[in-house]
């Protein structure tokens, strides 16, 4: 009995900072439509601000959280909302996703610049000291949490429901420019949401750092735990919102209490939110189409057969030249970075052309390495089939959402992401917790490569002909299908298109692509583990895929190439290793509007040397066409003539 | 002759390259009520996007009150008096009738009193006062957009098709509350397609064509001769 009231009151604290960050993100999402992702980074970035205000600068800790909850917060949720996520809200929900991303990554990377790893002791408020419930010893901290948690409920709904602000803020949803004639600043509403919003998401921080740690990655997901209880109350509802929450942290502490403790069921405690959070998306009604959001993005140009046939040749042969001279750890870098490359595809196919962000392309690409190991027949139908196991594991993610679109898919593909790093890939029948699995290099028609330089040869002929693959589809009736499917499903939806199965055989499509860049991977590697397919790696891949353009093959060469030297360059450099996260992330989010990328860019500078060349070679018989012109007028030309004449009477 | 309240004088403006008011000049007086005619894409909804802040003028200038306003905000226009009715429902869709009516206190009058105002003209807004502004009927909606043009009490109301999609006996009765709130004072500018309802509640007409305002002058000169003018310029 007594077991059961600790595991409840542990329970109900959980659920209690659940619910602070929750309301915070709903009411962002609310008032402006922008799902951030981030939040549960910047609930980790505040954290750590309370400690170096708390321990290293050595204020009260009062004072410091006061500071952090109504001064730092805020100023950086206005930061985000006026400069980082502006004009989020009427942007395609890829797009939102992509800069909400980059900034989710950015922040893990400025933490971790700013405060390097270390241990970091925090203690709870008032000194670990509480009272007696009973039998139960409950420390005021947990009390603490959870009366905030019930002034937070309060306040919130009193705002949104009682007061001017509150009808305002859920006013510029519906229409800003509106509420800009009504007389009300829809610009400082959605400020003043996000300062609230992120105040929200410190406070939660600063509560929870105590329990967990101070630790980048689990209090920034431990936040994320947050998306599972604003998703029951489908973002939106406030109440349904607060009893996720509470529901989520009883669950989850009653896991850790009652579930058998061998190894079978260990991992299965860590993924409760994140099945939590699953059950809820494909337990969510319909979701309704968005009309009047026709807002294509301009494509980047589609390359034809021959001029990709041609520039995939020299690709090749640039890796086959570059082999010979490479170092052997420099040949298996590039041998990597075609992996990227190839998964990068994978996204250029989902994201480029169908416009849907997948947040664990890496997991897929795990699936097909795994497969591919445990298939142990490395030939090409090794390869297939492991192509093919992930192509249906991602039909299997996609079907139970098949009737939701835009930001739910991308969270199950984040859920789906968490279950297979927390749960299947450290399962004894997979890589095991730690373990590597070995994998026989690749055989085509009975030719081993043997050979790491040949084998990545063989790697760049792959990229090249999915590449090809992907550029003949995006030239056929598929590919226009599918941009019209990204560019408007109410047009595609009157047209009579029905987009559902297409979009599962898309994700499938894409998820194969990635498992078969998996499976070349662990036949490159002979060794490969569950580290190799993490799920951050995943978040990483796509904001550099959308910084070198994902609608482009030209974006993901380019953006695999980036993707293997960011961990050569900081391992080179430890000290700036968060930095570079940094630079990626914010880098994304200055470029994340812009899907084309980097590589249409080359592409315009490309155009732009191409048309001066032909204007070179056009405007050499203009020049002469001009003298003609001013020969018969002026004298000057008259003397040239005659100097001319003299010219040649020399000859 | 006091000052007008509007006053647009050579005003241009352009979405992009294409140029869509090439040199409007319009009067308000005060206390008068307006009346903006013609043909679609004549500019009569881009003027009143100018004149409410809600566009930028590539050149000219645009009086209120005698005052010359440079790149106004939209919502500091509204917060100072002027009121604007916008194409479509001006309502929003999301939200109960009463707290559409409480952000109509931004224009500065005190939330009770605008409740007051608005449940006294339409005794209806009153039953349905905790439903969905989307869940009521187009011309409920648009009873609930008037009622904050006589809530707020403006110095000036911009309307802009009024009539759009509703059945005629409903422009009908919206056309009686515009006379009403021309009664108590307030100077109208009414944009409006459907000539004849919107002349009978005015005191001046102006036509308009081709981004230019091609007559002006009393309602039933206007009437009489602006079928001839319109037509005349397609033949």
């Amino acid at each position: 009995m007594d077991a059961l009231l600790a595991y409840t009151v542990t329970g109900i604290f959980t659920g209690a900072a659940y619910a602070i960050a929750a309301s915070g993100l709903v009411l962002t999402y609310s008032t402006t439509r922008v799902f951030n992702v981030a939040h549960g980074a910047l609930g980790m970035l505040m954290a750590f601000v309370f400690w170096d205000f708390s321990v290293r600068q050595g204020l009260p800790s009062w004072l410091a959280f006061v500071l952090v909850v109504f001064v730092v917060a805020p100023l950086i949720g206005v930061f985000v909302q006026r400069v980082l996520a502006r004009g989020l809200g009427e942007a395609p929900v890829g797009v939102g996703l992509v800069v909400t991303v980059g900034i989710f990554v950015g922040v893990i990377g400025l933490a971790q610049q700013i405060w390097p790893p270390a241990a970091r002791p925090l203690n709870q408020f008032f000194n670990q000291s509480g009272t007696h419930i009973g039998s139960l010893f409950v420390t005021w901290h947990q009390i603490l949490t959870i009366a905030l948690s019930g002034v937070v409920a309060v306040g919130l709904y009193f705002l949104l429901t009682r007061t001017r602000v509150g009808a305002s803020m859920r006013a510029s949803v519906d229409n800003p420019e509106l509420l800009q004639l009504y007389g009300g600043r829809p610009d400082v509403v959605a400020a003043l949401a996000w300062a609230i919003g992120t105040s929200l998401a410190a406070l939660a921080g600063i509560l929870l750092a105590p329990i967990v740690g101070l630790d980048y990655y689990s209090l920034t997901l431990l936040v994320i735990n947050a998306y599972a209880a604003a998703m029951l109350g489908k973002l939106k509802n406030l109440p349904l919102t607060f009893v996720g929450a509470m529901g989520l942290g009883l669950i989850q502490a009653y896991a850790v209490g009652y579930l058998p403790s061998d190894a079978a069921f260990s991992g299965l405690r860590a993924v409760v939110p994140t099945l939590f959070l699953f059950a809820v998306i494909v337990l969510m009604p319909q979701a309704q189409l968005r009309i009047g959001q026709v807002k294509g993005i301009v494509s980047a140009p589609v390359a034809s057969l021959g001029r990709s046939v041609s520039f995939g040749g020299v690709l090749v042969f640039a890796v086959a030249v570059a082999v010979v001279f490479l170092s052997n750890s420099n040949i298996l870098l590039l041998g990597t970075a075609a992996t990227y490359a190839i998964v990068m595809l994978s996204l250029v196919l989902l994201t480029g052309y169908g416009g849907h962000v997948s947040l664990a392309q890496f997991s897929f690409a795990g699936v097909g390495a795994l497969a591919y190991a445990k298939l142990d027949s490395p030939n090409l139908l090794g390869l297939l089939l492991a192509a093919v196991i992930a192509a249906f594991i991602g039909a299997l993610v996609a079907l139970p959402v098949l009737r939701l679109t835009g930001l739910y898919l991308a969270l199950s593909t984040l859920a789906f992401g968490q279950l297979m790093d927390k749960l299947v890939f450290q399962d004894s029948h997979a890589f095991g917790f730690n373990g590597t699995l070995t994998a026989g290099r690749l055989s085509v028609l009975g030719i081993r490569f043997t050979d790491t330089g040949s084998y990545v040869v063989l790697m760049s002929i792959f990229f090249v002909l999915v590449a090809i693959l992907l550029l003949a589809l995006r030239r056929g009736q598929l590919g226009r299908v599918l941009v019209a499917m990204r560019d408007s499903q109410a047009g595609c939806a009157t047209l009579g298109l029905d987009v559902r199965w297409l979009r599962v055989g898309l994700f499938a499509a894409s998820a194969g692509i990635a498992g078969f860049a998996g499976a070349l991977f662990a036949g490159l590697r002979g060794t490969i583990g569950a580290q190799d397919f993490q799920f951050f790696s995943s978040l990483l891949l796509v904001l550099v895929a959308v910084v070198w353009g994902v609608t482009s093959v030209t974006g993901a060469a380019l953006g695999g190439m980036f993707l293997m030297l960011l961990p050569v360059l900081q391992s080179d450099n430890p000290s700036i290793a968060g930095l570079a996260f940094a630079v990626v992330g914010f880098g994304a989010v200055a470029l994340g509007r812009d899907s084309n990328g980097l590589a249409n860019r080359l592409f315009v500078i490309g155009r732009f040397l191409r048309d001066q060349a032909f204007e070179v070679v056009r405007s050499m018989p203009d020049l002469r066409g001009d003298q003609d012109l001013d020969a018969e007028p002026d004298l000057a030309s008259d003397e040239r003539e005659v100097t001319d004449h003299a010219a040649a009477a020399s000859h | 002759m006091s000052v007008p309240i509007l006053e647009v004088i050579d005003l241009h403006a352009a979405y992009g390259r294409i140029e869509v008011l090439r040199g409007v000049d319009l009067t308000v007086p005060k206390g008068a009520v307006v009346a903006l005619l013609g043909p679609n894409g004549a500019g009569k909804s881009t003027l009143l996007k100018v004149i409410s802040g809600q566009m930028k003028q590539t050149s000219g200038d645009v009086h209120l009150g005698g005052v010359h306003v440079q790149n106004p905000k939209p919502d500091e226009l509204a917060r100072l008096g002027l009121t604007t009715i916008p194409e479509g429902r001006s309502v929003f869709p999301n939200l109960t009738v009463e707290d559409n009516l409480l952000l109509v206190s931004y224009a500065g009058v005190p939330a009770r009193d605008v409740m007051d105002t608005a449940y006294s003209y339409f005794p209806q807004l009153h039953q349905r006062r905790s439903q969905l502004a989307g869940t009521m009927s187009g011309g409920e909606q648009q009873m609930l957009a008037m009622a904050r043009a006589l809530a707020s009490d403006p110095a000036l109301l911009l309307l802009d098709e009024l009539s759009m999609g509703l059945a005629p006996l409903i422009v009908d009765e919206l056309y009686e509350t515009v006379a009403r709130i021309a009664q108590s004072g307030v100077s109208i500018l009414v944009v409006e397609q459907f000539a004849r309802t919107a002349l009978r509640v005015s005191d001046y007409g102006a036509v308009m064509s081709g981004g230019r305002i091609v007559m002006t002058g009393e309602p039933n000169e206007i009437e009489k001769d602006m079928a001839d003018m319109i037509l005349g310029g397609v033949l």
